[in-house]
């Protein structure tokens, strides 16, 4: 789960981690009364969990509360990507001696955190790495221990820091890493960190993911959870909040299958045989009928699938209880799109028995039914 | 011969009075497993599908002689749950638990890693020795034994390829799913390791799916090493969009790190035979005459 920039400097702002003086607001009024408040020049930034805003327009710059006014207006009108702003963070401008970059990752290929940090702040890291590797410092943490003093402190030195700016960078950074500890963050990444003309170190932006599997440790963040993000189209909500994996894609045939392996292969094949899937839907591992029926019922409801495509493997799941589903649907509402079944494993004869009583059939190879499903798409 | 589990395998099932466990334990006693105590905490004394329960994995141990687990308990208690079988001397460590944090996952590989165990999972079908033992959920029967080493970072697909094989005469020495999460206890290279070492495997096939590294780091291996067995494998996910997971927490593209096409790529370059799509796997092992026959 991404938390929003000021989310994420508030919690910063109670573990000691310097952010810019400001605050959020959901309306121009508000902003302008925040810009009063903290004086000097102000930055207004959308508040979207999208990447690229700044390309987008979303960060905008004010030298007085009224002009503050008018961009957080502009800004409270945009829609980014799809994410409607609903927030913007009205901070005082900071000045910069020095722009770095810092964070702590999850490792997957080295199995542990690892902090990456650069002298080579406010820009995309990814370039930096792209263009001049050597200027990005990549230091592993033991997976146990986890950041220790003087790993901080090497970290600080090789970004040439010394005596008590050493110390007060390493005390940043250790900050940093106790919020990935303390909210289980898959990422925390702060570009720029800003060094002040009075030597100290700000978290000028600020962007935390919370591993999702680590929600029932942290209880405050399980309404916010459950809020659609920009991220997460209607038909994605609809079918998460089913308990379906569901993510949607831009054709039309519309796909269910068990097992995320299976139905990405799915996808693949449909593709491969010139179709293309609308979704990805995986009902799990020893669905019922229900949950077959939940995903069958909102795919074939969307108006984009022509076409639909249920591809099973049973193992733990059972082909009757996936039939069942099926033919319930086709009982209750009807099959309003073309429909081509494959279903084989657990409990076979039963399902099709099932299906057949219902005037279905089911194919036994994923192949020829992926490119029975393509031609089923109506021209 | 097999990998990591075969005969001489004595497990204990920890969560083994949870709905997936006892389920699971049934299939695994009529496939053949050897299943010599559960483990549940505070229902020690007790009886589970025809089992000895254990309220410690140190309390089976001074009843039984375990040499391996299979863990089914909830993502926040797998932590330890691992740690106690590791504590106890128990490898492999196989984890069924799905959606258990990274962190846990990470600290628990770290520990097994410190003390020589091997952890199978997180969020793993389990493993399978074809006609010996089976430490996991998937349906036995798809399997027959033979000498083609699977790993996969998927279930139900590992079921559909290795159906496949089966049903083409192409049997399998170990089967086993590493695991969908991103941290496994085990990478496609230790899988390859396993393999090489093995007498009984002379071909392994690699099922793999968008996100990550643990394939081109496989390549890389694959390459380096002039492996000596023939490679064969199929990627999952390349009509999968950027930025978006497939169901697997593992699986995801991250900017333009993790594509399917650039894994199949590095795969392909490393000598290894890649199917476009997973029917042509066996079509593949067909073709070319293992070197050991």
């Amino acid at each position: 789960m991404k938390l929003f920039e000021y989310e994420a400097k508030s919690i910063a702002q109670n573990l000691g981690i310097n952010t810019p003086r400001g605050a959020v607001a959901s309306t121009s009024d508000e902003a302008r009364d925040i810009h009063k408040r903290i004086g000097g020049e102000a930055v207004i930034k959308a508040q979207v969990l999208v990447a690229g805003r700044g390309k987008a327009g979303g960060i905008k710059f004010a030298g007085k509360p009224d002009e503050t006014w008018a961009r957080a207006n502009e800004i409270l009108a945009m829609t980014i990507k799809g994410e409607k702003v609903k927030k913007v963070l009205v901070e005082q401008k900071a000045t910069a001696k020095r722009e770095l970059f810092a964070s702590i990752v999850l490792d997957r290929a080295n199995r542990c955190q690892t902090v990456l940090a650069s002298d080579q702040g406010g820009i995309d890291i990814e370039d930096v790495a792209r263009q001049t590797p050597e200027r990005v410092l990549h230091h592993r943490l033991d997976p146990i221990f986890g950041m220790r003093s003087y790993d901080a402190r090497l970290i600080a030195l090789k970004l040439g820091y010394q005596g008590a700016q050493q110390g007060t960078f390493s005390d940043f950074l250790s900050n940093l890493y106790r919020l990935s500890v303390i909210y289980d963050a898959e990422l925390v990444e702060s570009n720029p960190v800003i060094e002040t003309q009075d030597g100290r170190f700000v978290a000028a932006d600020l962007r935390v993911i919370v591993d999702d599997n680590s929600l029932f440790r942290h209880p405050e963040f399980q309404e916010r959870s459950k809020e659609i993000s920009g991220e997460v189209t209607v038909l994605e909500s609809k079918a998460r909040e089913n308990g379906l994996a569901f993510v949607e894609l831009d054709g039309d045939i519309g796909i269910i299958g068990n097992g995320a392996g299976l139905v990405m292969a799915t996808l693949d094949l449909v593709k491969q045989y010139g179709g293309k899937p609308a979704n990805f839907c995986d009902v799990g591992g020893g669905a019922n009928a229900e949950h077959v029926a939940t995903a069958l019922q909102i795919i074939q409801g969307a108006e984009k699938v022509r076409a639909v495509f249920v591809n099973i493997l049973a193992g733990i799941t059972r082909c009757d209880e996936v039939a069942k589903g099926i033919v319930d649907v086709k009982k209750v509402m009807g099959l309003k799109k073309p429909l081509v079944i494959r279903m084989v494993g657990t409990n076979q004869e039963e399902g099709r028995k099932i299906l057949q009583s219902a005037g279905l059939t089911a194919m036994d190879k994923m192949d020829e039914a992926a490119r029975l499903a393509v031609s089923k798409v109506p021209a | 011969m097999a990998v990591l589990i075969g005969k001489q395998t004595r497990a204990i099932v920890q969560g083994i009075t949870g709905n997936q466990g006892s389920f699971h334990s049934r299939l695994m006693l009529d496939y053949g497993t050897r299943i010599v105590a559960g483990v549940t905490p505070g229902k020690g004394g007790t009886t589970s599908v025809g089992v000895p329960v254990f309220d410690t994995v140190a309390s089976a141990l001074e009843k039984t002689d375990a040499n391996a687990s299979i863990i089914f308990v909830p993502a926040p208690f797998a932590k330890e749950a691992g740690m106690e079988a590791i504590d106890a001397g128990l490898s492999p460590v196989v984890i069924i638990t799905e959606m258990i944090p990274a962190r846990d996952a990470m600290i628990l590989i770290e520990y097994a890693r410190n003390h020589g165990a091997t952890i199978i999972g997180p969020n793993t079908p389990g493993i399978i020795t074809a006609g010996e033992s089976k430490l996991g959920i998937m349906p036995g029967d798809v399997f027959k034994p033979g000498k083609v080493g699977l790993a996969s970072r998927s279930g139900t697909l590992t079921y559909e390829i290795a159906a496949s094989l089966s049903h083409d005469g192409i049997g399998q020495s170990s089967c086993l799913g590493i695991g969908g999460d991103p941290f496994t206890g085990l990478n496609f290279i230790d899988v390859l390791k396993l393999f090489r070492d093995d007498s009984g495997t002379d071909t392994v096939v690699l099922i793999g799916e968008i996100g990550g590294s643990a394939e081109e780091d496989a390549a890389n291996y694959i390459r380096d090493t002039k492996y000596p067995k023939r490679v064969a494998a199929y990627i999952a996910g390349r009509a999968a969009p950027p930025g978006k997971r497939m169901g697997h927490a593992g699986a995801i593209i991250t900017g333009t790190e993790g594509t399917a096409d650039a894994k199949m790529k590095s795969l392909r370059e490393a000598g290894v035979m890649v199917a476009d799509i997973p029917s042509e796997l066996p079509r593949l092992l067909l073709q070319q005459v293992s070197p050991l026959q």
